[in-house]
């Protein structure tokens, strides 16, 4: 069994998509890299599971290439 | 800066084995008189093994180097009748103090429990330590030989010759053993042409040691980012004699000559001090390296200390795991020469671990330290905003994580455990110290094999040192988990080789054997 949930958690996940996107409103780029940073650390540690961090940082790098630019 | 003068010179002296027709041969020569070799051949002496121990140089100095020694080494020193003078010179500190800017953002505390011989750490100049050594290995009577340099080595399986050259000739040794303690540029690891793998980081660190008087407590202050030393990171410890250590961060692409020169280094080290009182004793710039052999025996020649692995300074990991390593192989080798080589591997083995594991403990401070680019900045940055505000956020700040001994998990010397434990170190692992009787458990431990009991039947250890556990000894029996009847077998090393519930004769004599005393 995998550890890392990739069913919808969230009962309302446009509601959890809002509140990160209107976090990073007026901050420039760089403010907005360092409030991701902070932000990774916050919720790894809330996480608290090194297998299930991996799975994410996994799936979060297979992401890289599969996004285009805006 | 006043000219570098050395801490202790001591004299060449023309041996017998120089003029000998035919090469002399002995059971086992060591190269290098460094913390790692000298350790090792007290230890051997104390065995009764004839050693020889050579060194190129004729004198100890060249600045304080490896300063922080760690529980375990100063154990391992009381253990060969050395540690009193290091612990009466040496500078005894428990608290860590972490700045990033003007701003204290946590610190540790380093006070261990309460019933241990010896201090957590002391700071003391690497001279100063290898200058104790010297002494008690002169009092034992120790074949020590300055302005000894081998220059020549043959090896086999059985043996080894080495071609030493000396101020008045050069001459060949045999060996049964030869021990490369020649540290971190080893030559006799260029001489077997073996590979030193790892990386090496491209961040480089001024070292400075600085003579003052200063009223700063005795603590280990470590600053990212200091007002003093703009986007860089600093380390400030105290050493006996008013001497403090500096290590200071510079840029990968810093020009080390220009950077080593007392008028650049001055007023760096005035910014941080707030004055200029203060005297430059010596200066060094190295850069972290984390390397290891991939074996670390080689027939006959076996490494040990930076000769065999290298990592980063901050963590106590070089000096204290190389003294770890003499104290691994001293026992396995004494046993080797009495017919039992296949120790020799397990060195190897256990060893091997420790090395990997002060490695990765070093290189993740290191990568926390110096980040190699910007996302890497971003992250270590973010770690310290919230180390000022959650205790999470602290437990990621990695300004080193300081030495402790290793748990050689899966050692082939280990009996696992028939059933579990509550408590107590495990097969593999160092053994703690307790209070015992009017002293120490460490104290009343020797040299070999021990069985450790409480209220056993522990006739099975006739060749054994016997520490016989009482009621009364209530932090020893909580500290080991003991129960009735139950016991240790402690290895020479005093690390665990197995511990049963209940003795058991058979079961004892099984678990003597795979640890290698029989």
């Amino acid at each position: 069994m995998t550890g890392l949930d990739t069913k919808a958690r969230f009962a309302d996940p446009d509601a959890a998509y809002r509140a990160i996107i209107e976090a990073h409103r007026g901050l420039t780029e760089s403010q907005s890299a360092d409030l991701n940073a902070a932000l990774v650390l916050i919720l790894a540690n809330q996480l608290g599971d090194i297998a299930v961090l991996r799975e994410a940082l996994a799936l979060a790098r297979a992401t890289i290439g599969q996004q285009s630019d805006a | 800066m006043k000219p570098a003068e050395p801490f202790a010179r001591f004299a060449y002296q023309r041996h017998a084995d120089q003029a000998r027709a035919k090469p002399a041969c002995h059971p086992v020569v060591i190269i290098g008189a460094g913390p790692v070799g000298l350790t090792l051949a007290i230890d051997l002496k104390l065995r009764g093994i004839d050693c020889v121990l050579l060194d190129d140089q004729d004198r100890i100095g060249e600045g304080s180097r490896a300063i922080c020694f760690a529980k375990r080494t100063l154990e391992i020193w009381d253990r060969l009748g050395c540690a009193a003078p290091m612990l009466d010179k040496g500078v005894r500190w428990n608290v860590g103090k972490v700045f990033q800017g003007e701003d204290l953002l946590y610190q540790f505390d380093l006070l261990a429990e309460p019933g241990h011989k010896m201090p957590a750490f002391i700071n003391l100049q690497q001279y100063y330590a290898e200058k104790f050594l010297v002494d008690r290995a002169q009092a034992l009577g120790v074949d020590l030989r300055w302005l000894n340099r081998v220059i020549g080595l043959q090896s086999g399986a059985q043996g080894a010759r080495i071609t030493v050259e000396t101020p008045d000739c050069t001459y060949f040794l045999d060996a049964r053993f030869v021990i490369a303690c020649d540290g971190a540029r080893s030559p006799l690891r260029s001489m077997l042409d073996l590979e030193f793998m790892g990386e090496q980081f491209e961040d480089q660190f001024l070292i400075a040691d600085v003579r003052m008087t200063a009223d700063f407590p005795v603590e280990r202050w470590f600053w990212f980012d200091p007002p003093f030393h703009g986007g860089q990171s600093c380390l400030l410890h105290k050493q006996p004699d008013d001497v403090w250590r500096i290590d200071l961060q510079l840029s990968p692409h810093a020009d080390t000559e220009h950077e080593k020169r007392p008028e650049v280094v001055r007023p760096r080290i005035a910014r941080m001090l707030g004055h200029g009182a203060f005297e430059l004793e010596w200066i060094s710039v190295y850069r972290f390296q984390c390397r290891r052999l991939e074996r670390f025996v080689h027939g006959a020649v076996i490494f040990a200390g930076d000769a065999a692995h290298q990592v980063s300074p901050f963590g106590a990991r070089g000096a204290n795991s190389g003294v770890q390593d003499a104290d691994n192989l001293g026992w396995k080798l004494a046993a080797a020469l009495r017919g039992s080589a296949g120790l020799i591997e397990s060195y190897d083995q256990e060893r091997s671990q420790a090395a990997d594991e002060n490695i990765l403990n070093s290189t993740r401070a290191t990568d926390f330290i110096a980040p190699r680019h910007k996302a890497e900045a971003r992250f270590r940055n973010a770690a310290l905003a919230l180390a000022r505000q959650t205790e999470f956020g602290k437990r990621f700040v990695n300004s080193g994580r300081l030495s402790t001994p290793t748990t050689y998990a899966d050692s082939p010397l280990s009996t696992k455990d028939a059933a579990p434990w509550s408590a107590g170190p495990p097969p593999g692992a160092p053994i703690p110290d307790a209070p015992f009787r009017n002293g120490y458990l460490s104290e009343r431990l020797g040299d070999g094999f021990a069985l450790l009991h409480w209220r056993a039947s522990a006739a099975a250890a006739e060749a054994l040192g016997v520490v016989d556990v009482s009621d009364e000894d209530e932090a020893l029996i909580a500290r080991f988990g003991l129960t009735p009847g139950a016991g240790y077998l402690i290895r020479p090393d005093r690390h665990v080789a197995a511990r049963f519930h209940q003795m058991r004769q058979g079961a004892l004599t099984a678990a003597l054997s795979r640890a290698g005393a029989a």
